[in-house]
């Protein structure tokens, strides 16, 4: 059960087609900055497989242009 | 605290949200977030936060792991560390899981008839310490060996090397960096007399232009990419990737330039004759701190047993070299290289241009070359001519691919001839480290043995009658592996391996330790821009497992060398560390002392009055400069370095008409070399779950070959056959194939070929050659 947060860069201009793009995803939390050109993704998946499906998704994403990890959590098991 | 599960994953995605603020706030100073976002951020939570160089690639991430009930859980990019800002990458993000596959290994195994059986690490220590003492009585010293790891702690290697070139007398000491870094410590050695980049990461934050020569990156090297993209993003700083095969990063690069297989010899001549005919030589430079050198050419390859090769360098003059590089014109080199000379001279005006900074980088490209170590002195020479070097954002930097092949490979000197100061074909370097180690000097051997392909040729041939591998899978990264794994097994050898989980190398093992991974036991790793980063232990290693630098204490006490591993149980890796910084305790690799290190996210040697060097060979920032100029080579008897003329000369063995095409082998983003830890991260797994050939989507449409289709590569050693890529992410030049080494269910290795740099003696892996069948 991974969740994981980025920084996620816009091409030139299309930050808030960006910000809609990524909040449209049910994984995706998006809190953009006020001052920059950068976003902050969180993604909160159930397992692998939808880890995957969410990536091939974020890839189709047009406005975006550079996506970099910051962190991630497993939790645990009896969590579930 | 957090008893419900919603409230649990509400915390988690917060502390999630927490690290990216901050790692964006290193980048992007004063960048500001919605108050709303910013408040009833937790500050930590029930999970302990501690800091670790990552475990996987030579970046040297510093990372924050998260633990939580006595397990690590969770990994963040440490804000903290220069290296990476805040930033971290999908594997090292993993890297907490590969501790916890299902298979660890966590008992001793001894072969009896032919099967494992579990033994206590007592009894397994016995059997290492006696079968060793055994050999070394019936074959004599230098049947012994060891075969280690740039995933060594600095502490593993030091311990391995006191041990057998120490108290044992052998120099049977060798690593598995000798496969990625050797043509790298040798290109620095004859350019400078001195190992290791002169510059540091934060060239990158000067430089206005990047050349990657032969460097995937973006998948090798992901969080540094990260920062050149935001340099460019920031400064539009370019981007310029000269490879063999279209990658990741030639979709992110500026301009993408793809030349013919081992032709990087003739383009870097090229770049420089272009640089000389159009007045771009930074005349004051070359003279004052530069001299012109040639060596002998027409090697050979190493193909054959016992090879052995000595350059003999000879003085020439700029004219000299001047006359030398008159074949190498862009339209002459355009012939060899399938590169216009157009492009040539469009990064020759880059590398020109006196008001561009510029940083050439590399890695596997350049080191695993038959010509491995010229290639590198080509690149040096660019940047020698033009004077862009040792200042911030000139610099010519050779990435590592491993977490402490410089750390420990380099710097402890777990190489053949190598001492931690110095080598031992030196007197004087022998009698102090013979001091240091309170051993006799007549016990350091003055010649060196084996380099590793020679060393897995002595085990076949049965001159090495023993060897301890520890932390690498040699089963899997060998060279024209069939023959050794064969050598490996034959009778009367006695193999002991130290690792983590099962692998292709601990089946051929008669013993197997289980060892403990990483954060599991403390310990340094030394990154590729000279920095040091110590780990502690943050939680316990299961069953019995036991770190590597215990191990080998445990066997030199059985052994009878109490009074050499006088260590303690509890201190050792301090008392271990302590003694070893004598080794360097001089003004140009001074390292800094154990309570810096556990405060700082690593710290960058020579560390001399309390400071760190960032830039080495410039008065300005590197105390070790004294010849009064504004830069000093100091690893060479005069102060000057040395411009190479290198010509072009052919691969060991190139495209006929019975085998066609060049065969390229590397790695993916993720897995971590030959995946024996990845491949047991279900997320990474399932993303790359095997290998496959990629072809260039020509080739393939000529041979009817699709995706998924199976397809026959043969060799003169072999064949084997994997699943066709064709367009999907890397596209290979034209009859060129490119197969990634991590899948021990498809060994390519079985395929490839064991030529070498004669001077690095450091294997070829990107290039033989291979017939392309649809299978
Ligand atoms: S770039 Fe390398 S060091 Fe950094 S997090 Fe990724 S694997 Fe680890």
């Amino acid at each position: 059960m991974p969740v994981k947060s980025y920084l996620a860069h816009p091409h030139n201009g299309r930050k808030q087609e960006l910000i809609e793009s990524l909040s449209s995803l049910e994984e995706c939390e998006v809190i953009p900055a006020e001052n920059q050109d950068l976003l902050i993704l969180v993604t909160d998946t159930e397992d692998n497989f939808q880890e995957k499906q969410l990536k091939g998704k974020l890839d189709a994403i047009e406005s975006l242009k550079l996506l970099t990890m910051v962190s991630g959590f497993t939790t645990q098991k009896n969590d579930k | 605290m957090y008893t419900s599960l919603t409230n649990r994953r509400a915390f988690i995605k917060k502390m999630a949200v927490l690290s990216a603020m901050t790692a964006a706030a290193t980048m992007f100073p004063g960048i500001l977030f919605a108050s709303d976002q910013e408040k009833n951020l937790p500050k930590g939570g029930n999970l302990n936060w501690k800091k670790a160089p990552c475990r996987f690639c030579g970046v040297g991430c510093g990372v924050m792991i998260g633990v939580e009930d006595g397990k690590a859980v969770a990994v963040k990019g440490d804000v903290n560390s220069p290296v990476n800002k805040g930033l971290c990458c999908v594997k090292g993000y993993h890297s907490v899981i590969a501790m916890y596959g299902k298979d660890r290994l966590t008992k001793p195994l001894v072969k009896k008839n032919g099967r494992y059986v579990e033994t206590s690490m007592k009894e397994a220590l016995d059997l290492v310490a006696s079968k060793m003492k055994e050999t070394i009585d019936n074959h004599g010293k230098d049947a012994v060996s060891i075969y280690g790891s740039g995933q060594w702690t600095i502490p593993d290697g030091y311990a391995a090397s006191k041990l057998f070139k120490g108290c044992i007398g052998t120099n049977n000491v060798e690593a598995n960096a000798r496969l990625c870094m050797a043509s790298a410590v040798t290109g620095f050695l004859t350019s400078f007399g001195l190992d290791e980049p002169m510059g540091c990461y934060e060239d990158i934050d000067h430089a206005d232009v990047f050349f990657l020569w032969g460097n995937n990156m973006a998948e090798m090297h992901p969080v540094l990419f990260s920062r050149l993209l935001d340099q460019r993003l920031k400064r539009d700083a370019k981007i310029i990737d000269f490879a063999t095969r279209t990658t990741r990063t030639s979709a992110a690069a500026d301009k993408s330039i793809l030349f013919k297989p081992q032709t990087d010899l003739a383009v870097a001549n090229a770049i420089c004759y272009e640089i000389v005919e159009n007045g771009w030589v930074n005349e004051s430079f070359v003279e004052k701190h530069c001299n012109f050198n040639k060596g002998i050419t027409n090697m050979g390859y190493g193909l054959e047993d016992n090879y052995s090769f000595k350059d003999k360098p000879e003085k020439i003059d700029f004219a000299a070299y001047k006359e030398f590089l008159k074949d190498y014109t862009p339209e002459k080199v355009e012939k060899i290289s399938g590169v216009s000379a157009k492009d040539i001279k469009y990064m020759a005006a880059y590398y020109g241009d006196p008001n561009k900074k510029v940083m050439s980088l590399w890695c596997m490209g350049m080191n695993q070359h038959t010509r491995g170590t010229w290639i590198n002195n080509l690149v040096y020479n660019i940047h020698l001519l033009t004077g862009k070097i040792s200042t911030p954002g000139n610099s010519p930097f050779s990435l590592t691919g491993q977490p402490s092949a410089c750390g420990t490979v380099r710097e402890v000197g777990t190489l053949t001839h190598k001492l931690p100061h110095g080598v031992v074909t030196n007197e004087e370097h022998r009698k102090f480290a013979a001091k240091i180690w309170d051993v006799p000097v007549e016990n350091i051997p003055a010649k060196p043995t084996y380099h590793t392909v020679e060393m897995f040729r002595a085990l076949d041939r049965g001159d090495i009658r023993f060897m301890w591998i520890q932390v690498t899978n040699p089963m899997v990264t060998m060279p024209k592996l069939k023959r050794y794994r064969d050598g490996a097994k034959k009778e009367g050898r006695f193999i002991v391996v130290s690792d983590i989980y099962p692998t292709p190398t601990t089946d051929i093992a008669d013993v197997i330790l289980p060892s403990a991974m990483w954060v599991e036991r403390e310990g340094m790793y030394g990154n590729s821009e000279r920095r040091t980063q110590y780990f502690e232990q943050m939680v316990n290693p299961p069953g019995e497992a036991m770190s590597d630098t215990w191990q080998l204490i445990e066997v030199a006490k059985r052994m009878g060398y109490e009074k050499q591993f006088y260590y303690s149980e509890e201190n050792h890796i301090e008392e271990i560390y302590t003694e070893y910084r004598k080794h360097h305790d001089n003004k140009k690799h001074n390292m800094a002392p154990l309570e810096v290190l556990k405060e700082n996210p690593g710290m960058q040697w020579p560390y001399v009055d309390g400071k760190p060097t960032k830039w080495r060979f410039n008065s300005k920032y590197d105390p070790a400069c004294s010849n009064g100029e504004e830069f000093h080579f100091y690893g060479k008897p005069d102060g000057k370095a040395i411009i190479w003329q290198r010509p072009y000369e052919p691969a060991a063995e190139e495209p006929d008409s019975e085998y066609p095409f060049w065969l390229n082998t590397g790695r993916v983003l993720e897995h971590w070399h030959t995946g024996s830890m990845t491949r047991r991260i279900p997320v990474l797994h399932q993303a790359m779950p095997h290998a496959y050939v990629e072809l260039n989507p020509g080739d393939a449409k000529q041979m009817q070959i699709k995706t998924g289709d199976m397809v026959k590569l043969t060799t003169r050693r072999g064949e084997i056959t994997l699943p066709a890529s064709v367009n999907e992410r890397g596209v290979p030049t034209p009859k060129q194939v490119f197969v990634p080494f991590f899948d021990e269910n498809m060994l390519i290795n079985d395929i490839t070929l064991d030529s070498f740099c004669p001077i690095s003696k450091e294997p070829d892996y990107k290039k033989c050659a291979v017939k392309v069948e649809k299978a």
